[in-house]
C-alpha cells in the first residue's frame, strides 16, 4: 500500500487534483509491493551497516539482516504467485530454509574466526586487523 | 486490519534495523537484530508461511542471535568506534549506487503493479513444505547436512587453543 501510494503520486503528478485522493485510495490497497519495499529497506540498512561499521560483530549482524531481507522477498513472492503457475508452490519456502541453514553455518564459522582473532589480537575493529595488507 | 498489522510489524522491523545500524555497543545491536527477526516472524505469519515463521524463531532468534550474544558476553567485547575517515572521497560513490538501487526497486514495483490477489488456499504448513523438501529437494537437503558437518568441523578447529 505504501509503494502503491508512492507510485500513484509519481504517476499523477501532472493532474494535481486527484493526487491525494489517489494516494489515500492506494494506501488502502494491499499488495506485494509493500513487502518488496520493506525488504529493500532492510537490505539497504544491512548494506549500510556492512560498509560503515568497524566492529566485525556488527558487520556479521548486518549480513544476517541482508539474508533476512532476501528471505522476506522469497516468502512474499511465493505467497502472491502461488497460483499463477509460473513458480512452484513451495519453492520460496524451501529456498528460505536453505538460506537459514547456510546463515547458521556462516554464523558459526564467522564467530569461530572472531574468537580466534580476538584471542590473538584482542580487537574486533576491522581496520586494526591488517596483517594481510602489507 | 491487515494493513494495520503490516504497518506495525514493518515499523518494528525497521526500527530494530536502524537501531542495529546506530548502536555502538554490540550487545544492544544483537538485541536490535532480535527485535527485527521477531517482527519478521509476524510478517511471515501474515504471508501464510507458518513453518518458516517457526523456523525463524527457533533458528534465527533462538540459535544464531544467542550465539552472537554468547560470543559478545563471553569475551566481553565492548564498543570499538574510532572514526578514521582515510578515504572520504569514497563516500560520494554512495550516491550513484543508491540511485541504481532505487531505480531497480521502482522498476520491479512497476512490473508487478497489477497486484495479483492472493487466493484463499493456505500454504506453508509443515506437512506441505516438508513433503516438498523430502521429495523434490532431497538432494540439496542432504548436501546441506554435508555443509553443516563442514561447519561443525571448522568451528571446532577454529576455536581450539593451539
Amino acid at each position: 500500500m505504501v509503494t502503491e501510494a508512492m507510485w500513484t503520486v509519481l504517476q499523477q503528478v501532472p493532474n494535481q487534483a486527484r493526487t491525494w485522493q489517489g494516494f489515500i485510495d492506494a494506501l488502502l490497497k494491499k499488495g506485494i509491493n509493500d513487502f518488496i519495499l520493506l525488504s529493500f529497506l532492510l537490505f539497504a540498512i544491512g548494506v549500510a551497516g556492512v560498509l560503515t561499521r568497524r566492529n566485525i560483530l556488527i558487520i556479521f549482524m548486518s549480513i544476517e539482516l541482508i539474508l533476512n531481507a532476501a528471505n522476506l522477498n522469497f516468502i512474499a513472492f511465493t505467497r502472491y504467485w502461488q497460483m499463477s503457475g509460473r513458480l512452484s508452490e513451495h519453492m520460496g519456502h524451501v529456498f528460505t530454509i536453505f538460506i537459514i541453514v547456510v546463515a547458521a553455518a556462516e554464523a558459526v564459522i564467522g564467530l569461530g574466526i572472531v574468537i580466534a582473532l580476538y584471542r590473538n589480537r584482542q580487537t574486533v575493529a576491522i581496520d586494526e586487523i591488517d596483517l594481510l595488507k602489507w | 486490519m491487515e494493513q494495520l498489522f503490516f504497518v506495525i510489524f514493518a515499523g518494528i522491523a525497521l526500527i530494530g534495523a536502524v537501531n542495529l545500524l546506530l548502536r555502538r555497543n554490540p550487545l544492544y545491536a544483537a538485541l536490535s537484530l532480535l527485535t527485527t527477526m521477531a517482527a519478521l516472524t509476524g510478517l511471515y505469519i501474515m504471508l501464510k508461511a507458518y513453518f518458516i515463521a517457526v523456523i525463524q524463531v527457533i533458528i534465527y532468534a533462538g540459535a544464531i542471535v544467542v550465539l552472537f550474544l554468547f560470543v559478545i558476553m563471553l569475551f566481553n567485547i565492548r564498543a570499538v568506534e574510532r572514526q578514521t575517515d582515510r578515504r572520504g572521497y569514497l563516500k560520494w560513490l554512495a550516491l550513484p549506487f543508491a540511485i541504481i538501487l532505487i531505480g531497480q526497486f521502482l522498476y520491479i514495483v512497476r512490473l508487478f503493479e497489477e497486484n495479483p490477489t492472493p487466493v484463499g488456499t493456505e500454504i506453508g504448513f509443515t506437512e506441505a513444505v516438508g513433503r516438498k523438501l523430502f521429495t523434490a529437494y532431497l538432494l540439496p537437503f542432504e548436501l546441506t547436512s554435508v555443509l553443516i558437518l563442514a561447519a561443525i568441523i571448522g568451528a571446532v578447529v577454529l576455536a581450539q587453543k593451539e
